[in-house]
């Protein structure tokens, strides 16, 4: 029998593109007669578009059509993954800095960026503006959404787009031992994928349309363009290549309207590429303060939680505002608290709109549950680790009323961070240690479709409408599909990333693909079995219950053959094929606040060493570790490469990353030199990544979800590091060297 | 426009641009060798990385016309016929996951490679600082460049 493919790390599929450069991102796919698109941006945040005089752009050499409001279809369309609020180009007025007002086309990128600048804007900068939390929230400040656009809403006279309120048991009456109460921040951030967005349309066949795009959800952009083109859905194919990272940043729709419409309005293909900088003013992560005060009984009990969040989501709210409700929603973490009381508010902002990222607001949350109980464990003279076991629940527990209960042995993980970081033994001089818990729902509702076809040769193709943005989906599912069909793994063709060529999936997010996707795909699979059993019992004249087909071999009373070895008989003399569709539902619950039970958790916990120098307050990670609860590791290797890598990505919003505005709201720090990413030098000494596997996940074989959790409680851990390290409290983020040179000499 | 004879990949090409051109874009735009990729555009991210005469350079920062008869290799040139040893250790090691980022890697690992045998790991690292990958694999890159080292 060949070994099985659950738990192997076969090479990457798609990953000798990836080493000889073969591998196309849409930036790399030139189309014949392309035009290229520069989009015209403001220097300032906010201000009123008196108008937009085009001649001397219209007239540059190789310029082909100047875009503006008036180009377009009125009212302006508006989009939204959430709420239509998105403007195809600025409507009157900027609400953050780079909103592009126009978009010039011409024949060579250079001549669309010498003409954009000849674009003569004239605009009033306007005086104020919401920058930060606390302009949000001040009834004075203007307000950056028109009322207009959410009409019966009482809110909508503010700029609080919406407040989320969930808990259970009552607050007011509990009675704690010691109370934690501390307000923590986290920064503006942006997802930085190495791949700047990329766009490209052409007309279609038979009056439709082309996309190219880095997007993640296919499908969802298909739609979007469909209702604003006035398209049938059958019109519109949006190619999808593997995107170049996507971190949330390229779930939702951004400029492909724009470039489409172009792409109609003149007959020829168009192409829109994003400098690292205008990504900036594109995508990035809701920045955070929140106000958390958990009570608590002298042995670490935990009593109460009372969450107060404002998260700051932007000038439109693209999928912030889900962001928000989703992350808030399991604010409390996973413990068994019996008293809970959440109120979390979503603003608007004339800031670049928020959008998903890595974590989806957890990363946030659990920074500042994570540090307060830290706080408290120190204050009552509780071990952390202990704390932290003293209010896990156990698997099966509701631990939120109404929610999915815990799906794993949880304290397992805390255990094994716990004993991998050797917990209890001895630091070097100015080292500290740290330890945190982070917890993720995975999907609320899902719909995924998957066809397969077991060709003739006994090799196989999987249709799939997941992106692989580095995540490894290809490979999950070609592994799947090795096991179930016993179809060699590189003999397994992976077709994703085309609307016409796949059947739909709701999309690329929340760590769902290995569960939902895999689900279907396992289905389809089950579907291709039953029918080569039906084959074959037709063929050899048995009753179809003495034939067996399972783990890749066709089983019946006298003999067991592999699948492969079986096919060309039970296909008869014509050949063929044998085709599987498979479909895996997630109906969710309208009932539910989030429209569903999470279909799983993820649980992950961190643990660190580090070492702070005394004069710089500059952090070394010398050692950090990464366990997850992962249900069945598919791939190994990927798994740690997902766990690593996201807690380096939250390594960096721990200790460097930040986007800096002015007074007026301009980003100081786009792109590369001003906005420091972690480098191979910065990364920890010594990494440990492990996972807890108990076959417990709702997907094939049992797994669970697993590319976020890596850097759910990274923050955390890092900050109960330093304390232990330092006696600093540190309740902002990036932990900068400097914020720790100040605290220190505020100390003294 | 000037023309310019450029040596890629052990061919000899030559090209018609405007005067001001970066190699990065006449690799990508003129000769369609897309491999070296296009993201700071300010010698920052490492993305495309090239190697001429034995060093690797950040393509987005050199004039196309400043490389005139200078050997240039991109990720297409490394190892024309088949996959070389440093390559097969990324495949090994999972050291490409999204992928943008990795013909800049591997460039820069083998132009570092070719001028220190046998390094150690803080080695490695420093070497390919300027190299930023945000899906983080850096330890399997580190990892496979420490392998192929060996193996050489």
């Amino acid at each position: 029998m060949r070994d099985s493919m659950i738990g192997a790390s076969p090479h990457r599929v798609g990953g000798v593109d990836r080493v000889t450069g073969a591998q196309k991102y849409v930036a790399d796919i030139q189309l014949e007669d392309v035009l290229h698109i520069k989009l015209v941006t403001l220097d300032v945040a906010r201000a009123r578009i008196r108008a937009i005089d085009t001649a001397k752009a219209s007239q540059a050499a190789e310029v082909v059509a100047v875009i503006t409001p008036d180009d377009l279809p009125s009212p302006m369309p508006r989009f939204g993954p959430q709420f239509a609020d998105r403007p195809i180009l600025a409507v009157g007025e900027t609400k953050f800095h780079g909103e592009p007002v126009a978009a010039v086309v011409a024949e060579t990128p250079e001549a669309a960026a010498r003409a954009a600048k000849l674009v003569n804007v004239d605009f009033e900068p306007l005086e104020g503006g919401v920058f930060s939390v606390s302009d949000a929230l001040n009834n004075a400040s203007p307000l950056v959404q028109d009322p207009g656009l959410r009409p019966g809403d009482p809110l909508a006279e503010s700029n609080v787009f919406r407040e989320h309120q969930y808990g259970w048991g009552h607050i007011d009456d509990s009675t704690a031992d010691l109370i934690v109460d501390n307000r923590y921040s986290f920064p503006m951030i942006t997802q930085f994928a190495i791949e700047p967005h990329a766009f490209m349309a052409a007309p279609g066949d038979q009056g439709g349309i082309e996309v190219w795009s880095s997007v993640q959800h296919p499908f969802l952009l298909q739609k979007v363009l469909g209702g604003i083109l006035d398209l049938p859905l059958s019109r519109v194919r949006v190619h999808a290549p593997d995107p170049g990272g996507g971190f949330g940043g390229k779930q939702n729709p951004k400029h492909e309207p724009l470039v489409a419409l172009i792409a109609m309005r003149t007959g020829r293909p168009a192409r829109l590429v994003l400098t690292l900088g205008e990504t900036f003013q594109t995508v990035r992560r809701t920045s955070a303060e929140i106000r958390f005060r958990s009570g608590f009984k002298s042995d670490g009990t935990l009593v109460f939680q009372d969450v107060e969040s404002d998260f700051l989501m932007g000038a439109y709210v693209d999928i912030a505002d889900r962001v928000v409700g989703k992350s808030n929603y399991l604010a409390a973490g996973p413990y068994r608290v019996p008293n809970v009381r959440i109120v979390a508010r979503g603003l608007l902002s004339h800031t670049t709109p928020s959008t998903a990222m890595r974590g989806f607001g957890i990363p946030q949350l659990s920074w500042a549950r994570e540090s307060n109980i830290d706080q408290a464990a120190r204050e009552l003279g509780v071990d952390r680790v202990q704390m932290r076991l003293i209010n896990l629940p156990e698997r099966g527990e509701e631990f939120i009323p109404g929610e999915t209960p815990a799906d794993g042995e949880w304290a397992e993980a805390v255990e094994k961070a716990a004993q991998l970081i050797d917990w209890g033994s001895s630091l070097p001089e100015g080292g500290g240690r740290g330890f945190a818990v982070g917890l993720k729902s995975g999907p609320t509702t899902g719909l995924s479709y998957s066809t397969v076809r077991l060709l003739a040769d006994g090799s196989a193709v999987v249709y799939a409408g997941t992106s692989d943005m580095g995540q490894g989906a290809r490979t999950i599912f070609a592994q799947l599909v090795a096991e179930e069909l016993g179809v060699e793994f590189d003999q397994v063709s992976v077709v994703m990333g085309d609307t016409s060529r796949v059947p739909y999936d709701q999309q690329t997010s929340a760590s769902r693909s290995s569960v939902l996707m895999g689900n279907a795909i396992y289905r389809a699979c089950g579907e291709i079995r039953s029918k080569l059993r039906t084959l074959v019992s037709k063929q050899t004249g048995l009753e179809p219950s003495l034939v067996l087909v399972e783990q890749g071999q066709v089983r019946l009373p006298d003999r067991e053959v592999p699948i492969r070895e079986a096919l060309p008989e039970a296909l008869g003399r014509l050949g063929g094929e044998i085709i599987g569709n498979g479909e895996m539902r997630v109906e969710g619950d309208p009932e539910h606040p989030l429209g569903g039970k999470a279909v799983f958790f993820e649980l992950h916990v961190a643990a660190c060493d580090v070492k702070v120098d005394d004069e710089t307050g500059a952090i070394d990670i010398l050692r950090y570790v990464t366990v997850g609860d992962v249900g069945r590791s598919m791939n190994p290797r990927q798994v740690a490469g997902q766990d690593e890598g996201a807690a380096i990505m939250g390594l960096g919003h721990t200790l460097m990353e930040r986007m800096i505005l002015d007074e007026s709201g301009r980003i100081l720090n786009m792109g590369a030199v001003d906005y420091r990413i972690l480098t191979s030098m910065d990364v920890p000494i010594e990494m440990i990544s492990e996972s807890i596997e108990n076959a417990d996940g709702p997907g094939p074989f049992g797994i669970k979800g697993v590319s976020e959790g890596g850097l759910l409680a990274t923050s955390a851990a890092v900050g109960s590091a330093v304390t232990d390290a330092t006696d600093l409290l540190v309740r902002d983020l990036p932990i900068t060297p400097e914020r720790i040179w100040r605290a220190r000499r505020d100390q003294a | 426009m000037i023309s310019l004879q450029l040596e890629v990949n052990g061919r000899s090409r030559t090209v018609e641009v405007p005067p001001g051109s970066f190699l990065l874009e006449v690799l990508r735009d003129t000769l369609e060798l897309t491999g070296p990729k296009e993201c700071c555009l300010e010698g920052e991210c490492g993305a495309c990385t090239v190697i001429i005469d034995g060093v690797s350079i950040n393509s987005c920062l050199v004039l196309a016309a400043e490389v005139v008869g200078a050997e240039i290799t991109t990720i297409e040139g490394l190892s024309p016929n088949g996959l070389s040893a440093l390559q097969v250790a990324f495949l090994d090691h999972a050291a490409a996951q999204c992928g943008y980022c990795i013909p800049g890697q591997l460039m820069a690992a083998r132009a570092f490679l070719d001028a220190h045998s046998s390094p150690t790991r803080a080695e490695v690292r420093e070497a390919l600082a300027g190299n930023l990958c945000r899906c983080a694999g850096y330890e399997q890159i580190t990892d496979a460049v420490l392998d192929a080292a060996g193996a050489q």
